[in-house]
């Protein structure tokens, strides 16, 4: 695997056209967006626009109602159920609570794709769950904890640890930061940097925090009027005259993030 | 001299993960090659344990890593831990030809030291067993303290109820008695009624072989006034209501509404538990009370279709067999048995903690408890009723 940040200008992800509807309610229409391969992509947009959405869209738990969606090269509505399978062992999620299994300790719920998918022995199971857990920042004592044992930084320390076990290529990110105080969140920006640099991963992360847009991402996509309306660096965010952009990122926050960096 | 490969898919892709060992001047070179990603190196794990529980000889030994094509962290991980143990034998570890990636993610593998992966502490069976015995003693002796403790509470607040009856919560009450108690009745008519016609059909099978079936109807009027009317309500009414307050409640705790009522001055024991206490106190007797007369209609279907009594001599032997205190004796038991089922359930909902699956598993307990606390207490009433003779 190459590591470092080089942008190699080739699509990891590629949505064209996308429809998404709920009944009648039309949630994304005529959607397009393309992911290049080792970035690191925010989505934006207001509530209800339909971010966590598409990335569920995307990743397969939602079909499509139009339009297609490609990841690796490859549709996942068209693929066989094996091809399917392999292709999600190339992808990692962290989910807004962790989404841990509960009955399983930290280590046991890092293990499940080395359980099920390689038929790993118990030893070398183990040593690359304590090599996971202690590579997202958590001492190595967590690993015999439950999820209900765990404050929700932990959790999402944890979730993150899972979503790695395989070494995925795509990492996707739903909310973050949200729930963790600014010191957590700081450190779970930092966290991801470093490890999207040292795995060279490419990661589409869902967020609200103008602090995570700053510190963490590449480019920014953003949700609005049922498409991406914006996809680009935060100087083009700066420089948009869509007043909605304006408002998100010239917003009294938006300054206060920004006069940080 | 050593060599070791992964047999892993097709060769010349780099899909499989190697490694060589060359001796050298001083010590060895060691050559890792191919892909070392996660699928690849389970194949060459064992090998490699085996390589460094050996003892290599030599002062020094260099990773040559240079035909080395791809690497994960798994792989690092390898490769960390053999450079870790080799170190720890004395062995001096350099590398060669390492790429920026490859040391970026070495670096990280090794930032966390070597894992020592716990082993969970394994008791005896012995040991195992006795203490699971002793904890759930002690678990239901600290269990029934509460129940007593929060019986007084609610009889407390039912108290102040009474000496300020502004207190009193008549809306909640009227709607709980509608829905733990008239809401029950089709449920507890129909069930009833089958029963009844069960036993009948049962009792006049088995009496009729020694020509006694006309005592069919005492055996319905006892046994279901007595005992099976009452005890069928129960159970439906714990099932039904009891799960219910235990749901409602405990979901209520979840969301954190209980703490939010305190924080406004609202005593949950006035608005959730003593309404719903009050109202099984109310309804229960009335549904025992119907229950018992479906039993008897449903006994009388029996009686009329299979017997060829009549409805008027069915009623007539009704009244031989049965006098006031067998109806009292099982009317008596149905406050009692909602005071129960009542405060197990709101009980329950009080202890969820926290999560969804709390409610879950509250609910669940809530049911076994409540049924199993009605069973016994209708035992502790059989004998207390036979010991002061009706």
């Amino acid at each position: 695997m190459e590591s470092g940040n080089q942008i190699v200008e080739e699509p990891i992800i590629e949505v064209q056209g996308l429809l998404t509807k709920f009944d009648d309610h039309v949630i994304h229409e005529n959607l397009d967006l393309s992911v290049k391969r080792g970035e690191v992509l925010g989505i934006v947009g207001g509530s209800g626009t339909g971010k966590s959405v598409l990335l569920r869209t995307i990743l397969g738990l939602k079909s499509p109602d139009g339009g297609n969606i490609r990841v690796f090269g490859k549709d996942l509505e068209m693929l066989p159920e094996d091809e399917r399978r392999a292709q999600e062992r190339r992808w990692g999620v962290l989910f807004q609570e962790g989404a841990l299994f509960s009955a399983l300790t930290v280590a046991q719920n890092v293990q499940v794709a080395y359980r099920e998918h390689l038929h790993m022995g118990q030893k070398l199971m183990d040593e690359l769950a304590a090599v996971k857990i202690a590579m997202v920042g958590l001492r190595s004592g967590a690993a015999d904890l439950f999820p209900s044992e765990l404050s929700g930084g932990m959790k999402k320390r944890a979730g993150l640890a899972r979503a790695l076990a395989l070494d995925p290529e795509i990492l996707f990110l739903d909310e973050p930061t949200a729930g963790l105080d600014p010191i957590g969140a700081a450190a779970f920006d930092e966290l991801i940097t470093d490890l999207a640099h040292t795995l060279g991963l490419t990661v589409v992360m869902v967020t609200h925090d103008l602090d995570t847009l700053y510190a963490t991402c590449d480019r920014i996509a953003v949700l609005a009027e049922r498409r991406v309306i914006l996809i680009g660096t935060i100087d083009d965010m700066l420089q948009s005259e869509h007043p909605w952009i304006r408002e998100y990122f010239h917003g009294p926050r938006a300054r206060a993030a920004f006069a940080g960096k | 001299m050593a060599e070791a490969s992964g047999a892993q898919g097709p060769s010349g892709q780099g899909a499989a993960a190697s490694y060589a060992v060359i001796d050298r001047v001083g010590g060895f070179t060691f050559r890792p090659a191919g892909d070392w990603s996660v699928t690849p190196i389970l194949a060459i794990d064992d090998d490699l344990r085996a390589f460094v529980a050996a003892k290599p000889v030599g002062e020094s030994a260099v990773f040559d890593m240079s035909a080395l094509i791809r690497l994960d962290t798994a792989g690092a991980w390898l490769i960390d831990r053999t450079v870790a143990s080799l170190e720890a034998q004395g062995v001096k570890v350099s590398y060669e030809g390492l790429k920026e990636g490859h040391k970026i993610l070495l670096d990280k593998v090794g930032e966390g030291g070597v894992p020592k992966p716990t082993v969970p502490e394994r008791s005896s069976l012995y040991v195992e067993v006795v203490g699971r015995i002793g904890a759930a003693v002690v678990a239901m002796g600290l269990e029934t303290l509460t129940f007593v403790e929060f019986l007084g509470h609610v009889l407390a607040t039912i108290w102040r109820s009474i000496r300020h009856p502004s207190r009193f919560r008549l809306t909640p009450l009227v709607h709980h008695m509608e829905k733990a108690g008239f809401d029950a009745l089709p449920l507890v008519c129909l069930l009833t009624f089958l029963i009844g016609a069960v036993i009948a059909q049962q009792g006049a099978t088995q009496l009729r072989r020694f020509g006694a079936d006309v005592f069919t109807v005492n055996l319905i009027a006892i046994i279901f006034l007595r005992e099976v009317g009452i005890l069928l309500t129960a159970i439906i009414v714990a099932g039904r209501s009891g799960s219910a307050f235990t749901a409602e409640i405990g979901s209520m705790k979840m969301r954190e509404e209980i703490d939010a009522m305190r924080t406004l001055g609202l005593d949950p024991m006035d608005m959730l538990v003593v309404p719903r206490v009050l109202a099984l106190l109310f309804t229960m007797p009335l549904l025992a009370f119907i229950g018992d007369i479906m039993g008897l209609i449903g006994g009388g279907v029996v009686a009329v279709m299979q017997l060829n009594m009549s409805p008027a001599v069915y009623i007539e032997r009704l009244r031989a067999a049965a006098d006031f205190w067998t109806f009292g004796v099982g009317l008596l038991k149905a406050p009692f048995m909602a005071i129960v089922i009542a405060l197990v359930g709101c009980r329950a909902g009080l202890d969820v903690t926290g999560s969804a699956e709390s409610v879950g598993t509250q609910t669940t307990s809530s049911v076994v408890r409540s049924i199993f606390l009605v069973i016994i207490l209708d035992a502790i009433f059989a004998m207390f009723f036979t010991a002061v003779g009706i």
